[in-house]
């Protein structure tokens, strides 16, 4: 039941309690209930859009960073980890397997700005052995979402 | 007609089977909406899904190769190889691919194909009413006769055996059955399919089931004409890829039955269209291999758009049986004291709103439209809230 309202949710968070009822055939007080739970518990984070930036005006830049860690004795790599994610410009922040320890996605303003946190505020960190920064040239994709404008392609009206 | 340089009137003589064919009764219909802008089509009769990426991938890569040949007229060796291991895996059918599969330009051509390798002229077929509108034509083009059956919402309309029975003459050929099905929806069970096996057995008739909409079923389980008692022998089983795997375009379907069927079918075919679409093909074979998670997705999403449909034509007031299957519901819209068609074009012309009149699929869908929810969850909402304007307004009592 509940893995039916998240995805919907996670497919559309405007997706109301009343139109949620209706694709699944569970009660409205419940599908709330239920919702209401899975945010206490943190199962859902948080509710966002997702915006293509190239179309407003802003300057934006997001970079790629490899991070290699040295982990800390008895604690791993997660106190290390959570030193970088506490800043806000770091939007993902993942532990991963081969040759570098973190994924890090970085946004700013512009390459400079996004230069100077790696040097002066990522390096410095305890723990941090290795950066490689690749800035991100061209979205595609995005959290599912493709960004690409892509021509409508319509049915015929009727059909019988 | 047309006029020569000698300004003398020509006549084309139009061939008298193709003039039996009626024209589509919901001409004007059609007309009207081709001329109004903005309309919300819930006329359509195809998924809104694009096919599923790695079908089409797979189609592109053969092209890249340079599959643009023939195939084999009964199909490439490999599908039929792959379908065969899907009957068994689906109905526990054995089909041998060497002769007793074979592929067509959709579900259309099979039954075309059928019709004419089993008709004499005056043979009669016996179907529901209201049915798919093709069944008629390709009965009447083959020289057969169709014999209908009513059925009606108050027995979820379902061809029932008994009414099948009283129906049957000496030149009774064959039944034609549909489910799930278009226009209403309705899905039939497996005793009551069983009773109409009964019948058919009984009488020594084949059955033509057409189970395109196979997968798309809503909690309940589609049943497979041939897996009932006595029936693999007595059945021409056709399905397609068109509405389980949104393949409408690619004109990919099939026809699994008895080798003698088989044979002629294919005899029919190879000096008609040689064969299916090559590239059709191998986007089937890639559908079978790889395709039934996305099917399964495309059917979970029908289904919610189902709920949100029937739910908002009910609360508009309009009676409206439960689909169990396809992707259509068939509201009545009697209440309003108008006919389909009436229904139907002041709906597009007052509210911009497209629904097929159930007229256009036989007599006993006067009363009812068809309603495609095969669209998006906003367009559904927008159409019904729309509806209920209308139905505000005409409808008499509740």
């Amino acid at each position: 039941m509940l893995r039916e309202i998240l995805k919907l949710l996670q497919d559309d968070a405007h997706t109301t309690t009343k139109q949620i009822s209706a694709m699944t055939g569970i009660s409205s007080a419940e599908v709330t209930k239920q919702i209401k739970q899975a945010e206490k518990d943190r199962i859902i984070l948080k509710y966002k859009a997702i915006i293509n930036w190239d179309k407003v005006e802003d300057e934006q830049v997001w970079a790629v960073i490899e991070v290699k860690l040295t982990p800390e004795k008895d604690v791993g790599f997660d106190s290390v980890a959570e030193r970088i994610y506490r800043f806000p410009q770091t939007r993902t922040v993942y532990l991963i397997s081969g040759t570098y320890d973190l994924f890090v996605l970085v946004v700013g303003k512009t390459n400079h700005e996004i230069a100077d946190f790696v040097s002066q505020k990522l390096s410095h960190i305890e723990g941090v052995q290795e950066t490689v920064t690749q800035f991100v040239l061209k979205r595609y994709k995005e959290d599912g979402e493709i960004i690409e404008d892509k021509e409508e392609v319509k049915r015929q009206p009727v059909i019988l | 007609m047309s006029t020569n340089p000698k300004g003398q009137r020509r006549k084309y003589h139009i061939s008298q089977r193709t003039n039996q064919i009626s024209p589509s009764g919901i001409r004007r219909f059609f007309d009207l909406l081709a001329s109004i802008e903005g309309v919300i089509s819930l006329g359509v009769g195809e998924p809104d899904f694009a096919t599923p990426w790695h079908i089409s991938e797979a189609a592109i890569e053969s092209l890249k190769k340079g599959y643009t040949m023939y195939t084999s007229n009964s199909g490439m060796p490999e599908l039929r190889q792959e379908l065969s291991r899907y009957l068994r895996n689906n109905y526990n059918l054995e089909y041998n691919p060497d002769g007793e599969l074979l592929i067509t330009v959709g579900v259309s051509e099979a039954l075309d194909l059928a019709m004419r390798a089993l008709l004499n002229p005056g043979d009669e077929v016996i179907m529901s009413d209201p049915c798919y509108v093709s069944y008629n034509p390709c009965i009447t083009l083959a020289g057969g006769i169709p014999v209908m059956v009513p059925t009606n919402e108050e027995n979820n309309f379902e061809l029932s055996a008994a009414d099948i029975e009283t129906r049957i003459t000496r030149r009774t050929k064959a039944i034609l059955i549909g489910y799930p099905a278009n226009p209403t929806g309705a899905v039939m069970s497996r005793d009551k399919l069983a009773e109409i096996a009964e019948v058919a057995q009984r009488h020594r008739i084949l059955v033509i089931s057409d189970e395109i909409y196979a997968k798309l079923v809503y909690d309940v389980e589609h049943t497979c004409f041939a897996t009932l008692p006595g029936m693999k022998e007595n059945t021409i089983l056709l399905n397609g890829f068109s509405k389980t795997y949104a393949m409408t375009g690619w004109r990919i379907g099939y026809a699994a039955a008895p080798r003698e069927i088989i044979a002629a079918m294919t005899k029919i075919h190879q000096y008609t269209m040689m064969c299916a679409p090559t590239m059709g093909q191998v986007a089937a074979i890639e559908a079978l291999r790889a395709g039934e998670g996305s099917a399964t997705e495309m059917v979970e999403d029908y289904n919610r758009r189902r709920l949100v449909m029937v739910k908002g034509l009910r609360d508009i007031g309009l009676s409206c049986f439960e689909p169990k299957g396809a992707f259509y519901a068939f509201p009545s819209i009697k209440r309003t004291g108008m006919t389909s068609e009436e229904f139907a074009e002041r709906l597009l012309t007052e509210e911009k709103v497209a629904v097929v009149p159930g007229s256009a699929f036989g007599e006993c869908g006067e009363g009812y439209v068809r309603c495609c929810y095969a669209t998006s969850l906003a367009e559904i909402e927008e159409s019904l809230a729309r509806m209920k304007r209308f139905v505000d307004k005409y409808g008499k009592e509740a």
